[in-house]
């Protein structure tokens, strides 16, 4: 079993994303750091691209500011590196392809490997095109994850048969960011998927941003993802963010935790992980 | 390999959510392109809303001056809207009707292609969204009027280097955001397959009409097409029937900017390497980490930093040549072809005259160079007054 796997052996997973540089690389480990004390199960780490095409405004902009201020991908392993020295929880890379193809596809993977990173997210890259990168993660031992879109309908079957690691559904039409209701089904996307892959943990994310939001996605699926409620924390504290970050994630974790519970017929509260108030 | 490959180029490197779209896009295009009410529509279009044929011209006073091989051009500039975007665009219209959507939206660089979805929009009463780069909105402030003109609603991007391809990637977003009614009027032969196949066969019309009118006046093929390259549609338009005819060399044209050797370049094939983006692998102008570069030239048309992937594959065979062309040439031809022969280019199109004016005399008179005139230069005037340090308003 993969270390991605792990994340969601314990209940649903509750996992965040930050980009890295923004606003400088100290403050995005310290903020991985809060992020793993706080509970978060897999966290994924934003490398940011030039042209991020598949993001809203928030985590463009936060794409924008880390390269003004200069942050390459090297300067990215270096710090995972660090943060690898004691942080255990499962960590995922996210970027375009053109980040990874254009430093080496597998010059990159073995690099990702070799630092601890356990898998890829390349949201440009649809199944059809996996093959490009597919060869490289496996013989480095990473997960390339899947993604099907609320447009996927009968390719969910496909998507989810050939994906490893966990699939991460997208709940909403259109690009990341905050939404104030997500109306798609994800329980239905969720049926076909483990139809298709019974072992495949589903986590869902795009438009997450409150605890009863996660909960409730968590509770339709194995997981929550959250994206741009916490680059909007970073935007908004700079680097005073991660204790914000920490408490945040802390406040989700444990509402996707408690559905999780919830889910196993165990009484709120009893995961281990008290409960707020 | 995946679908939609030029060589290695090409593919659909788009998010999951895109992939039904363009699925749903080919199966309709596969379906209406040979379909004759289709194409006997297409043609109606073609001919009696946006004038075609078009003319291929004899350049005889810039052939006496340059003193070498005979000059024509294709007079893609008197289409309506005043470029070859036009073509495609009725092309992509009338196939999104068919497919019942009621929304097209398009990204556009000078505005001629924004101008031109804008025209079919209001021809076939459909809603139209223009994207354009904030900076390019002010480049090309009479084109934006024009859109709204015609009832489009030009939206101002702001991000990255707000030019062609920021427009681009906002258009893109918007699909993923809106499908259902919306067809992404894609203005080049670049992006996630389908379009480049589907932009090229809409643009072909360019080289079969050259073919047919070269041989009336003439009775052989030309020597040289040249053609200017942003992403590449009036080139492979000027291109495409000549492929197949080994004697002919494809010429494209690249804006060099201020210079290859200088940041301030968009020439792709001479500065950049392979990648991944907007849908494609093609060559791209990025830095060593693959952060997609800012990139410059006089012309916002030619102002993008790839290349279409049937291009990207030409160069590899070595069956088409790219060159650059510095703003300065590209000037100095666009104010020579206006008073040499009274034609006043688009400035992207001054690109490939500029090439023509070095390639001419050193062939011999019994040559023919045909050079595609995209568009006219009426929207450059005050832009190219300015990089002669004239002021005037528009």
């Amino acid at each position: 079993m993969s270390r991605i796997k792990d994340a969601f052996s314990h209940g649903k997973a509750f996992i965040p994303f930050l980009t890295c540089g923004d606003p400088d690389l100290e403050t995005t480990e310290t903020a991985v750091r809060a992020m793993a004390a706080a509970g978060a199960d897999l966290i994924e780490l934003g490398i940011p691209f030039s042209d991020p095409t598949a993001e809203g405004p928030v985590i463009q902009a936060a794409n924008e500011r880390a390269l003004a201020a200069g942050i390459t991908t090297d300067q990215i392993f270096e710090m995972v590196r660090r943060l690898r020295k004691d942080v255990t929880v499962p960590m995922v890379f996210m970027t375009y392809a053109n980040v990874v193809f254009s430093y080496g596809t597998d010059c990159f993977l073995a690099a990702a490997a070799e630092i601890g990173m356990d898998g890829l997210i390349l949201p440009d890259v649809p199944s059809e095109e996996k093959g490009e990168f597919v060869p490289a993660c496996r013989a480095h031992g990473l997960d390339l994850i899947s993604l099907a879109a609320p447009t996927s309908a009968d390719r969910i079957t496909r998507i989810a048969g050939e994906a490893e690691g966990f699939l991460y559904l997208v709940s909403s039409l259109g690009v990341t960011g905050v939404r104030g209701e997500i109306t798609t089904d994800i329980g239905g996307m969720v049926s076909l998927a483990r139809a298709a892959n019974p072992s495949l943990p589903c986590a869902v994310g795009f438009g997450i941003s409150t605890p009863e939001q996660a909960s409730a996605m968590a509770a339709a699926s194995d997981g929550a993802i959250v994206g741009s409620a916490i680059v909007r924390l970073m935007e908004r504290y700079g680097r005073q963010a991660p204790p914000y970050i920490g408490e945040y994630v802390r406040s989700m974790a444990d509402a996707v935790h408690r559905a999780g519970a919830a889910a196993r017929g165990e009484s709120p509260g009893c995961a281990g992980r008290p409960g707020p108030g | 390999m995946s679908k939609g490959r030029f060589g290695i180029h090409g593919g659909q490197y788009i998010p999951e959510a895109l992939m039904n779209a363009v699925i749903e896009l080919e199966d309709a295009y596969n379906h209406y392109k040979d379909d004759p009410d289709f194409q006997r529509e297409l043609t109606e279009l073609l001919n009696e809303y946006a004038g075609r044929p078009s003319r291929l011209y004899y350049a005889r006073r810039m052939t006496v001056d340059l003193g070498g091989a005979k000059i024509y051009l294709k007079r893609e500039d008197l289409n309506h809207t005043g470029a070859h975007k036009i073509n495609n665009v009725l092309g992509q219209a009338l196939l999104a009707r068919k497919m019942g959507k009621k929304r097209l939206i398009a990204e556009t660089g000078a505005g001629q292609h924004g101008v031109a979805t804008a025209t079919a929009a209001a021809l076939f009463g459909m809603e139209c969204v223009v994207f354009m780069g904030e900076e390019d909105t002010r480049r090309q402030a009479l084109n934006v009027y024009k859109m709204r003109l015609l009832g489009a609603k030009v939206v101002p991007v702001t991000t990255g280097t707000a030019t062609l391809k920021d427009a681009c990637s906002a258009a893109f977003r918007e699909w993923t955001a809106r499908m259902d009614d919306t067809h992404y009027c894609l203005g080049s032969v670049m992006g996630p397959h389908p379009f480049p196949t589907i932009v090229r066969d809409f643009q072909a019309v360019i080289s079969r009409e050259i073919k047919e009118q070269l041989w009336e006046k003439e009775g052989k093929l030309p020597d040289a097409v040249i053609a200017c390259v942003g992403g590449g549609s009036n080139a492979i338009g000027a291109f495409y029937h000549f492929i197949g005819d080994p004697s002919v060399r494809l010429i494209g044209c690249e804006a060099a900017g201020r210079g290859v050797d200088t940041p301030d370049t968009a020439a792709t094939i001479a500065t950049g390497r392979l990648g991944i983006f907007h849908g494609m692998k093609s060559y791209f102008c990025q830095d060593q980490y693959g952060q997609i570069a800012p990139v410059w030239s006089i012309s916002a048309g030619l102002d993008y930093p790839g290349i279409g992937p049937e291009h990207a594959m030409l160069h590899d065979t070595g069956r088409a040549e790219y060159v650059p062309v510095t703003d300065e040439e590209a000037v100095g031809a666009f104010e020579y072809l206006s008073r040499t022969e009274g034609i006043i280019p688009a400035i992207e199109s001054a690109h490939a005259v500029a090439h023509a004016v070095k390639l001419a005399p050193a062939m011999g008179k019994d040559k023919i160079i045909v050079i595609n005139i995209s568009g006219r230069g009426d929207k450059d005037c005050a832009s190219v007054a300015r990089y002669r340090g004239e002021d005037i308003s528009e």
